[in-house]
Order: structure tokens, then C-alpha cells, then sequence
């Protein structure tokens, strides 16, 4: 292991341990703050109930990042593309970002019910900056020199973008997608907050009125776990795809 | 023939070139040797088209164009192979691109062989020499349907050796493929081993300052004294200039100065 690594997992250890011993000596009780050995205890004891919950949270941060793609892609390319729609969006997006996302999840409650689909885009929503301008930044940041050489072989838009934009601002695009993955959680634990039948916002929400604050830890501890498992997996694609790098 | 004439770009304040005008002829080898800065560059992105010109005219095979982007190969300096394709993909990037000849498959395989490179056509530039990745970057301008060929420094970042041997591949390649190559180089030996004429170039703005008619047959030795002579004089041609010096003696023999355009 790294100097740095052994660095971080000293510093955790610390962390942890000053906490349990905490909780331990003053005898704090677990509505109030429970020791790390409980909440692990709980998060994995208590996996029958968890993982369903956890399930649907996955589900829809994996569709929200699908659907944020879906648009953030295209819409990147189009205002690479076209300068002018790069004027007329910019604002929108970053409008987009000056508005919370707790401002906004009461309306998708409104407008899409308590299912699945609010939550999804919630989830898309907070994906969909990171990506697109990640992405526009890639393509922006192209050598010029290359671009020359591909005016000069007489290729049009559509065949630089294949062969040399796209490819050149990939690594810009997994940047972004990183931060997305991880920040996606967010969106989708508020929009559970807000007005959810499953999931584990919406089992934060049951624990916590329920003084059972071990169990809202356990399912910040299985968030966590989801966050890092979809950071790692973004990483292996990243590097099956980006091989040149 | 590739004709210039009256051809005039400055970048705000600064005249690259005024009045320029130079000849090529059809199927040869030219070199245009002259001191960094002087404008060469610029010369070739005016001619393809990357930088627009001012003023004046430019022709080729009697048909004048506003630029010969559509009608050159221009091998720049850096072999700018894209890291994410194979050497054989990077080579086919033009037919891929303007999708007319599916065939030339076979051609950049065969080019692959002449050049050393067969082997490692699955290789990523990545993985291979500098020298590989600029003989790939000459596969690939090869590749290019157009008779026009400009090199701007190729082989100027190579070892010796490799250099050398890529110098040999440039001859043969033109005589086969009758190409009509104009190659800046700021190595006179360079120079005068591969061309059928030399351009000496003098900055701000840019002229010919001098232009040799080499009848030596190739291929030439560098110790050739002809070749030596021509060498000493264009090098203190472009000394002199440096240091806006006097003007010098013009050796005899096989050197045919005609003079700037």
C-alpha cells in the first residue's frame, strides 16, 4: 500500500475509534449518536430490510444518470457545434445549478406522483451539469493542430466529432461523469425525503421518526457503499475505454 | 506546376511575406531552406488553406485556386497521429474519411512494408518510436489522392540514423508514386541530398534569396564536393543574412544560381 493510503486508513482508523470510545465512556445513547460497531451491526444484520430500499435508490440513480446522458451528450455536442445555441443554453444551465434541488423536489412530487420517475429526475438533474460541461470543455480543449489536419483531409463536422472530438474530450466526459455518479445519491435521496413510498431516503425518513438513528446511519453507510461501488465501476470503464491514456 | 505569385499575409503589424512568388515544377523535389521565423510555415498554411492569404495568386497545373487545400498533402512537423488508433487506422484516416476507396487498404499495407512498418500496424502510436510514428505520419500523407506534397520539417525531430533512412524512403516513394514534393527543412545537407532544387529563403519579409538547379544524381552522397560547396555557400548565404551582412561569392561548377523570384 502507498504512503498516502496508509496515511488515509490511519487517519479513518482514528476517526472511528475516537468515536466508539466516545460513544462508549459518555454512554451516549443510540437515538442519540450510536457507536460505529452498532451502526455496522445494523447495516449488516439489518441487510433484509435495507437492501430492498437500497435497490430502488440504485435503480433510480442509474436511471437518472442514463437519462442525464441521454441529454447531456447531445445537447454538449450541439453547442459545440453551434456557438449560438451555446449562448442561448448557457444561462439555462447554469440557472439550473443556482436553484437547490430541495426547491425543485416538491414540484416533481407534484408533477410526477410518488413513484420512481420524480426521483429519476431529480437524480438527472444534479448529473446533468457535471456531464455536459465536462464534456463541452473536452471538446473545446481539442488541439488546434489536429483539427487542422482533419479540415485538410476534407472532413466535415460529424467525422471529426467520431474520429477526434469525441475520443479527444472522452477523458473530460468520465471526469465529469465521476463527479455526477457521486453527487447523484443526492438527488435521489431528496426527492425521497420529499414524497416517496421506497427507498432509502424515504427509510431515513421512517428511522428518524422512529428515533432509530442507527438505522438512518445504516443507510447512509449503504449510500456511501453505493456512491463508491458506482465511482469504482465508472473508474474500470474509464480505463477499458480510455486505454491510450 | 505550382506557381506563386504576388503573395502578401502579415499578422497584424508583422509582414510574414510581401510580393512573394516562387515556382515548382511538376513531379519534383524542392526544399526550401531558410532560418526559423523567416515564414515557411505560414507559406504552407497559405497554400493549404489553414491561413487565409491577402493578396496575391495561387495556381496549380494552370488552374489558380484561392488555396490547394483540396489539392495537397501536408505532412506537418509534429506526426499528430491520434493515440486512440491503431498505426494502420491513422494511416487510412483520409480514405476512411473521404470514403471513396475502400481498396487503399492494400496500398497503406504496402507503404507499411516499404517503410519498415509492417508488423506493427495494430501497434497504438504509444507504443512505438518516434521514428515509426513519423514513417506513419508519411504512410498516412501518402494516403492522400493529391499529387502536391508538403513537408514541413518532417524528419526534423528523428536521430540520425532514422532520419537517414527515412530520407531514402522519401526518394523512392516520390520517383514511384510521381509526387510533386515541397519540403522545409532547416538542414541544408538535408536538403541538398533529397531535392532537384533549393529555395534559400531570407525573412521580413520572406524571399527567395537564392535558388539552385541540382543535377546531381540521386542518390547523393553528402560528402559529394559539389553538394560540400553548395553546402559552405548557403550556409554563409544565411549567416550573412543574420547578420545582415555583405553579399558573397557564388561558387562555380554544378550550382546554378537563378536568382530570387
Amino acid at each position: 500500500m502507498r504512503k498516502s493510503g496508509i496515511i488515509a486508513l490511519a487517519g479513518v482508523i482514528l476517526i472511528f475509534t475516537t468515536w466508539e470510545l466516545a460513544c462508549r465512556i459518555l454512554s451516549v445513547p443510540d437515538f442519540i449518536l450510536p457507536a460505529p460497531t452498532r451502526i455496522l451491526a445494523v447495516a449488516v444484520f439489518q441487510a433484509p430490510i435495507l437492501l430492498p430500499h437500497a435497490a430502488v435508490t440504485a435503480l433510480e440513480i442509474i436511471m437518472g444518470i442514463s437519462l442525464s446522458l441521454l441529454v447531456a451528450v447531445p445537447l454538449a455536442t450541439m453547442m459545440y457545434a453551434n456557438p449560438s445555441i451555446e449562448r442561448a443554453i448557457s444561462p439555462f444551465l447554469v440557472v439550473s445549478q443556482a436553484i437547490p434541488v430541495f426547491a425543485l423536489a416538491p414540484l416533481f412530487i407534484v408533477w410526477f406522483g410518488y413513484g420512481i420517475a420524480g426521483k429519476v429526475f431529480m437524480a438527472a438533474i444534479i448529473i446533468f451539469f457535471p456531464i455536459t460541461v465536462s464534456l463541452l470543455e473536452g471538446y473545446k480543449n481539442c488541439d488546434s493542430e489536429y483539427v487542422m489536419l482533419f479540415r485538410l483531409m476534407g472532413a466535415g463536422f460529424w467525422d471529426t466529432l467520431r474520429f477526434l472530438y469525441w475520443p479527444w474530450a472522452l477523458p473530460y466526459f468520465f471526469a465529469g461523469l465521476k463527479v455526477g455518479v457521486t453527487v447523484a445519491t443526492i438527488g435521489a435521496v431528496i426527492g425521497e425525503w420529499v414524497g416517496a413510498q421506497q427507498g432509502l431516503g424515504y427509510l431515513m425518513i421512517q428511522a428518524n421518526a422512529r428515533l432509530r438513528v442507527d438505522m438512518v446511519f445504516a443507510a447512509i453507510l449503504w449510500l456511501s457503499v453505493m456512491g463508491m461501488t458506482m465511482w469504482i465501476c465508472v473508474g474500470i470503464i474509464e480505463k477499458k475505454v480510455i486505454k491510450w491514456n | 506546376m505550382l506557381a506563386v505569385s504576388h503573395l502578401k499575409k502579415s499578422f497584424d503589424d508583422l509582414m510574414v511575406f510581401d510580393n512573394f512568388g516562387l515556382t515548382v515544377p511538376r513531379g519534383g523535389f524542392t526544399a526550401l531552406v531558410g532560418p526559423s521565423g523567416c515564414g515557411k510555415s505560414t507559406f504552407f498554411d497559405v497554400l493549404s488553406g489553414i491561413v487565409l492569404k491577402d493578396e496575391g495568386t495561387i495556381s496549380w497545373c494552370g488552374t489558380t485556386y484561392p488555396h490547394l487545400g483540396r489539392h495537397v498533402a501536408y505532412m506537418q512537423q509534429k506526426d499528430l497521429l491520434l493515440p486512440w488508433l491503431s498505426l494502420l487506422d491513422n494511416a487510412l484516416l483520409p480514405v476512411r474519411i473521404s470514403g471513396k476507396n475502400r481498396h487503399d487498404r492494400e496500398k497503406a499495407l504496402f507503404l507499411f512494408k516499404r517503410l519498415g512498418l509492417l508488423g506493427f500496424e495494430r501497434y497504438p502510436p504509444g507504443k512505438v518510436s518516434g521514428g515509426m510514428r513519423q514513417r506513419c505520419a508519411l504512410v498516412r500523407t501518402l494516403m492522400f489522392e493529391h499529387e502536391l506534397v508538403l513537408l514541413d520539417e518532417p524528419l526534423s525531430a528523428l536521430d540520425a540514423i532514422t532520419r537517414r533512412s527515412l530520407q531514402q524512403h522519401l526518394l523512392l516513394l516520390q520517383s514511384e508514386f510521381g509526387k510533386t514534393i515541397v519540403m522545409i527543412t532547416h538542414d541544408v545537407e538535408e536538403a541538398l541530398l533529397l531535392a532537384d532544387e533549393v529555395l534559400v529563403l531570407t525573412p521580413f519579409p520572406m524571399v527567395v534569396r537564392e535558388r539552385f538547379v541540382l543535377d546531381v544524381p540521386k542518390p547523393r552522397r553528402s560528402d559529394h564536393h559539389e553538394l560540400l560547396r553548395i553546402k559552405e555557400y548557403v550556409l554563409d548565404v544565411l549567416q550573412r543574412d543574420a547578420h545582415n551582412g555583405s553579399s558573397v561569392s557564388i561558387p562555380a561548377g554544378l550550382v546554378s544560381p537563378i536568382g530570387g523570384a
